[in-house]
């Protein structure tokens, strides 16, 4: 790692500029993915999943709007994977479809704690951050920083930690 | 365009959101899952020397562009979409919250508390620094968020992802009711 500094601010120049050297080859291949999040993003936000209040309601049981929209998306989620196996469907590439399975570890109770407290303190998971700061509440951008900090931080101390 | 503009129901969003499964895994075998994001971020800028963050993080651009869109999404919500009405609460929550001095419905967010002079106050400090670096640590702790664990997961009938959801909602349950009261009180 002797030349971690340049090639850091390499790294970080190409995550904030959406990687522009990877658009040569792949530009076609990841717009779908963004056409995919500007469809969700709005879908975020006019359906107030990205908003404080929504979740505060939803931790004090006072709407059942968000139990809804998470109660819904899992059910059509469900079915959509269902078929997609029972019918072997394949990706518009011809690819097969592959979902690896998840494996239980003690991460998921604490992390998902630790998550949970994060979350209703902030009002939002990781999606609706970006999408917070697209409705142009900017100090969100230190929310986010703070998020990406955070997952580091795990990085880091990830081999001395329960799993 | 007024339909539009009106806040959508949780029946219409809902199941759009769930549809999201289906297209990513259609458009090109891709698992829905956005906390991912974070980490291709640390290992695209500050790998450092800590193992988990290296990896070709290039395939997993897609995730990035991914989050990109969602907030490009966001910009054309408030835009084009933005609805005049403030956002509509239950009124005990209006109640608890004016009792904290939060009053302002116009934005999402509550202004009069998550704002960028606030970040110098200790409330502000704990909800805006703090609860966002939980959000980091605790996703990658967990292996996912709400749209990796409680939509993605759950839809493939994943128990592990299951326990992290109801981890989650016990979490943000003792939070909101039990913590949170204490923090906007500062």
């Amino acid at each position: 790692m002797n030349n971690t500094n340049t090639e850091l601010e390499k790294r970080s120049q190409d995550a904030m500029c959406v990687n522009e050297s990877q658009l040569e080859h792949t530009w076609y291949y990841n717009f779908k993915y963004l056409i995919v999040g500007i469809i969700f993003g709005i879908l975020f936000v006019k359906s107030e999943v990205v908003s404080w209040f929504r979740i505060q309601e939803m931790f004090r049981l006072q709407s059942f709007h968000m139990y809804g929209i998470i109660g819904s998306a899992v059910v059509v989620g469900v079915i959509a994977v269902w078929l997609i196996k029972k019918f072997n469907i394949k990706t518009i590439h011809g690819e097969k479809i592959t979902i690896s399975p998840k494996k239980f570890n003690k991460g998921q109770i604490y992390g998902g704690l630790l998550f949970g407290f994060g979350w209703a303190m902030t009002g939002a998971c990781p999606g609706p951050l970006f999408a917070q700061i697209g409705t142009g509440a900017t100090v969100i951008v230190v929310t986010l920083l703070s998020a990406i900090l955070g997952t580091w931080v795990y990085g880091y101390f990830r081999e001395r930690m329960p799993h | 365009m007024e339909f539009l503009k009106q806040p959508w129901p949780w029946y219409i969003a809902g199941p759009l959101v769930g549809l999201t499964v289906p297209a990513l895994l259609i458009l090109g075998n891709k698992s829905f899952g956005i906390s991912s994001s974070l980490r291709h971020i640390c290992a695209s800028c500050m790998p450092a020397k800590i193992p988990f963050f290296h990896y070709d993080w290039k395939k997993e651009a897609w995730n990035l562009f991914f989050v990109f869109g969602i907030f490009i999404g966001g910009i054309l919500a408030a835009v084009l979409l933005a609805n005049q009405q403030p956002v509509g609460v239950n009124p005990a929550l209006a109640d608890e919250l004016a009792g904290y001095g939060i009053t302002s419905y116009n934005s999402l967010i509550p202004e009069d508390i998550i704002n960028w002079h606030s970040l110098l106050t200790l409330r502000g400090f704990l909800l805006i620094v703090v609860g966002g670096f939980l959000v980091g640590f605790g996703t990658r702790y967990a292996g996912g968020c709400t749209s990796g664990h409680a939509i993605m997961g759950l839809s493939n009938l994943q128990w592990p992802s299951l326990v992290a959801t109801i981890s989650f909602m016990i979490g943000g349950f003792v939070m909101a009711n039990l913590i949170l009261p204490y923090i906007l009180s500062l």
